[in-house]
């Protein structure tokens, strides 16, 4: 009946043999490396015997401390990919020019500035962030998890799952040429005919699903679970910007999710919402994704304000300055994220009064991101400050992302805007309050909170070398891109006809040389830290002498985090206990009602990573069984009515006796 | 709930709870499915913004008055308001313990459902047949993912209710069943106001242009 040629094409859709990148000598190498390493990881995990145990502890638990730390891992871990992306785009600028073509051609290169995007937003700064999130905002309202446990860990493996499919378009076919929005007409199928768009499109709807569902998670949480005596204005700052965060982030998603799903229905189906002919229109998806795209960027520096605030006033032994204004300072730039996503394109043509409102709404979000600076720096004044890293950052952040949020501001005059549009200048604000504002903000709170997570404080001498390498190797890579942006030089090209620029590029070069630098000396500062954490070690619970309930319980917390749940009279719940002589009980301990771990979230994830994987090759029966499989668990999981048990009070006891005794141990030496 | 310790004196403050500070299991649901719903809602609220661009732009194709039936149309809607109507009896039948008759006014409201899909699907097919298909014009595109992605929405709900039953017949009506049927009347009930949206904005003001 079937000739081959069909029956292939039933199977494998469009993945062929060529679809593998085997004439590209750098992927293939790279494939070399990362096979080589991951048969080393899994051949070591399955040397000492530990599938198992990640199995049972980490890859099915519901416990958002776990999860939380592998949010980390996996934005630790994409980190390094988006940026070995960045430094190939490095090198390819400092070494095109003079006629030289550089070493990576324009269907590669197009890829790496693609994937260096979606990249470090979606699967780096995205998961870093939420990971924080879950690791801190449950303790520091005093529960004991978030509102809905599975679902958290359902939306960990989904927006690892995204993770997944970008890391597989790398060796298998392609990733987009589009830049990282992948705006139409570009994006449709008639200029994007191969998978590079399907697969950018399939992996931010699974990521996108894991994003949504945590966003309503945490808000019920914040909403729903805090400790008796926390009214809304004591909650600590940094659940506050979660709050808002997570607002936005419920906000704003299904924009994306359903302006994705728009363009899938161009390119699968023939619509006409965003092509050139039958009435489309391009510029609506510009619009549309900008309506998400400019909350995304607060999602991401919200959280990054609150871990300043709390280094700002526990490492300056203060209360922090003006706490209600911050609060208000937070919500009012929540609620203006939505009134500005215009000014990314002044030129699309709107008109002078379209532009000016915009202009003038992005202008208005300086003044409360300018009364949060206020506010830390009048916490400092006068404060007792210890320099340790996570207020190393904080102060970096302070002095480069003032640089960027200027830039910004100038960035909003519509008529320097259509001068500065596309340019480096751009690219170079937006590093500067990414990396300065939301990097920044991120290391801050992992040296901050490690100690938490871990029992012991990560290296002080490798996280200073991470520290001024990253900051010295920023101001050296986007500094000269400011400096040819001014000059013209637009984003995204490949080479250069203009031999005076390369002295730019190169310095920007030796910045990003830098930060290499920085990114290894925290990856061994990591590596130092485990092996010297016995004399790193903190058994007090609370090492910085700390102002939040995080640090009321032991380090790491244990399963239930709170014994008893505490009670909150004050912002700073966990300072005034200690003032007024909060007493450790000892007696008296209940059994402790958890929820049970489960695989479920494992595999739906994994469904679904198969059924983005089968409509991005157009193979349709393995697209259609993995839904049918999807729906089928989904269905079979809520027949599941068990759930949850109970810790008994024999292992509280014992649990809360080895604490006491480690205190006790710790006051002496 | 108590919160004094004993051993503790009088006015001096109280730090934690003795007794275990309890989250009912299920306690969030209504709030969490509430936000999800919202959430849901915003991308209706998209495709409705893409309508209102593209719902004139039938690039010398057919447009709305070719092609609606409006009477279809009033019968399709009766059917689903119906549905939100019988889904409110099976919640009355459910607060007065009635097994059986929730289970009736279900099977009815998954009927109701059921007709509204097959119209829907047979307005669909009649459109296909007479060449004004997805890719004929914007209009039309925006048109088919609308009222679609609202067709899905209840195809899920059906998928879900059917799921309910089964869960309530096997398992009786304990305490996890009454908050699953209590989201998904909310689910039902916002996909009928999504629908009223539907019915006015595109077949109604479509019959005006």
């Amino acid at each position: 009946m079937f000739d081959t040629a069909d029956l292939t094409k039933l199977i494998f859709g469009r993945l062929t043999l060529e679809s593998l990148p085997l004439h590209e000598p750098i992927i293939v190498g790279t494939f070399a490396m990362v096979a080589l390493g991951g048969l080393a990881l899994f051949g070591a995990i399955t040397y000492f015997r530990l599938w198992g145990y990640l199995w049972r502890e980490w890859f099915t638990t519901v416990d958002h401390k776990r999860i939380g730390i592998m949010y980390m891992v996996l934005g630790i871990v994409m980190l390094l990919r988006g940026f070995a992306d960045a430094l190939m785009m490095r090198l390819q600028q400092a070494i095109a020019f003079n006629g030289s073509e550089g070493y990576l051609n324009s269907h590669h290169y197009d890829q790496v500035f693609t994937a260096h995007g979606v990249i470090m937003i979606f699967f780096v700064a995205m998961p870093l962030v939420t990971g924080l999130m879950n690791y801190v905002v449950p303790l520091q309202i005093g529960a004991r998890d978030v509102s809905f446990p599975f679902l958290n860990n359902f939306s960990f493996w989904m927006t690892t799952a995204g993770a997944v499919l970008v890391m597989c378009s790398l060796f298998v076919g392609e990733f987009a040429r589009t830049g990282w929005l992948a705006y139409p007409p570009l994006s449709n199928l008639s200029y994007s005919p191969d998978v590079g768009v399907d697969y950018y499109i399939w992996a931010l709807q699974v990521a996108g699903v894991g994003t949504l569902l945590s966003g309503v998670n945490l808000i019920c949480t914040i909403v729903k679970m805090r400790a008796p005596g926390m009214t809304m204005m004591k909650m600590p700052v940094f659940t506050w910007t979660s709050l808002c965060t997570n607002v936005l982030i419920v906000a704003s998603f299904p924009v994306l999710t359903a302006v994705l799903a728009l363009l899938s229905l161009d390119r699968y189906v023939g619509t006409n919402f965003f092509t050139n002919d039958f009435g489309g229109d391009p510029m609506m998806y510009v619009n549309l994704i900008w309506i998400w795209g400019h909350p995304e960027v607060y999602i991401l520096i919200l959280p990054a304000f609150g871990i300043f605030s709390e280094v700002t006033s526990t490492f300056s032994g203060k209360r922090l300055f003006g706490y209600t204004s911050m609060v208000y300072a937070t919500v009012v730039i929540t609620i203006l994220s939505y009134l500005v996503w215009l000014h990314h394109f002044f030129t699309m043509g709107s008109g002078a009064s379209v532009n000016s409102f915009f202009g003038i709404t992005t202008m208005i979000i300086s003044i409360p991101t300018g009364a949060k600076m206020f506010n830390w720096l009048f916490t400092m004044y006068r404060g007792r400050i210890r320099f340790e890293l996570p207020m190393m950052w904080t102060v970096a952040f302070m002095l480069t992302f003032v640089i960027g949020g200027m830039t910004g501001v100038l960035l909003a005059v519509p008529p320097a805007d259509f001068v500065l549009h596309n340019s480096l200048f751009l690219v170079a604000h937006f590093h500067n309050v990414i990396i300065g504002g939301v990097l920044f903000g991120l290391f801050a709170g992992i040296a901050y909170w490690f100690p938490k997570a871990f029992g012991f404080k990560l290296d002080v001498f490798w996280g200073k070398m991470s520290f001024w390498f990253w900051t010295v190797g920023f101001y050296f890579a986007f500094m000269p891109l400011y400096v040819l942006g001014l000059m013209g030089v637009t984003r995204r090209l490949r080479t250069f006809d203009d031999p005076s620029l390369q002295i730019w590029f190169v310095i920007a070069g030796i910045g990003a040389f830098l930060i290499l630098l920085g990114i290894a000396s925290f990856l061994i500062q990591i590596a130092v830290s485990i092996l010297r954490r016995e004399q790193l070690a903190d058994v007090s619970g609370d090492p910085w002498d700390a102002r939040t309930l995080e640090w009321a319980t032991s380090s790491p917390p244990p399963a239930y985090n709170f014994a008893f749940t505490p009670v909150v009279h004050d912002n700073d719940a966990w300072w005034d206990m200690k003032r007024r002589g909060y007493v450790r009980p000892l007696a008296g301990f209940k059994a402790i009602h958890m929820p049970s771990n489960t695989g479920t979230g494992v595999i739906l994830a994994g469904l679904s990573t198969t059924m983005a994987f089968g409509l991005i090759w157009y193979m349709w029966w393995m697209a259609a069984g993995s839904f049918v499989a999807l729906l089928a668990v989904a269905i079979g999981h809520t027949f599941n009515y068990h759930r949850s048990f109970h810790i008994p009070a024999d292992e509280v006891v014992s649990v809360e006796r080895a604490r006491t005794e480690l205190l006790a141990a710790g006051a002496k030496s | 709930m108590t919160v004094a310790m004993g051993s503790m004196k009088a006015g001096e403050p109280v730090f934690y709870v003795v007794d275990e500070h309890e989250h009912p299991e299920g306690s969030s649901t209504m709030l969490g499915f509430w936000i999800y719903l919202m959430s849901d809602c915003l991308i209706f609220a998209i495709l409705f913004a893409v309508y209102g661009v593209l719902g004139a732009k039938y690039a010398a194709g057919p447009a709305p008055k070719d092609l609606f039936d409006l009477s279809l149309v009033a019968v399709n809607t009766s059917f689903l308001l119906l549905s939100s109507l019988t889904y409110g009896f099976a919640m009355l039948s459910m607060q007065q313990n009635r097994v059986g008759a929730m289970q009736a006014w279900l099977a009815v409201t998954g009927l109701f459902g059921l007709a509204f899909l097959g119209i829907e699907l047979t307005e669909f097919a009649h459109m296909i047949h007479e060449g004004a298909t997805p890719q004929r014009s914007a209009f039309l595109s925006s048109f088919f993912t609308l009222v679609g992605t609202h067709g899905l929405h209840v195809t899920f709900g059906l998928i879900w209710l059917v799921t309910l039953m089964v869960q309530v017949k096997t398992y009786g009506l304990i305490e996890a069943n009454r908050r699953r049927l209590v989201c998904l009347s909310m689910f039902w009930h916002f996909l009928d106001v999504i629908w009223i949206g539907v019915f006015t904005f595109v077949y109604l003001m479509g019959m005006l242009r």
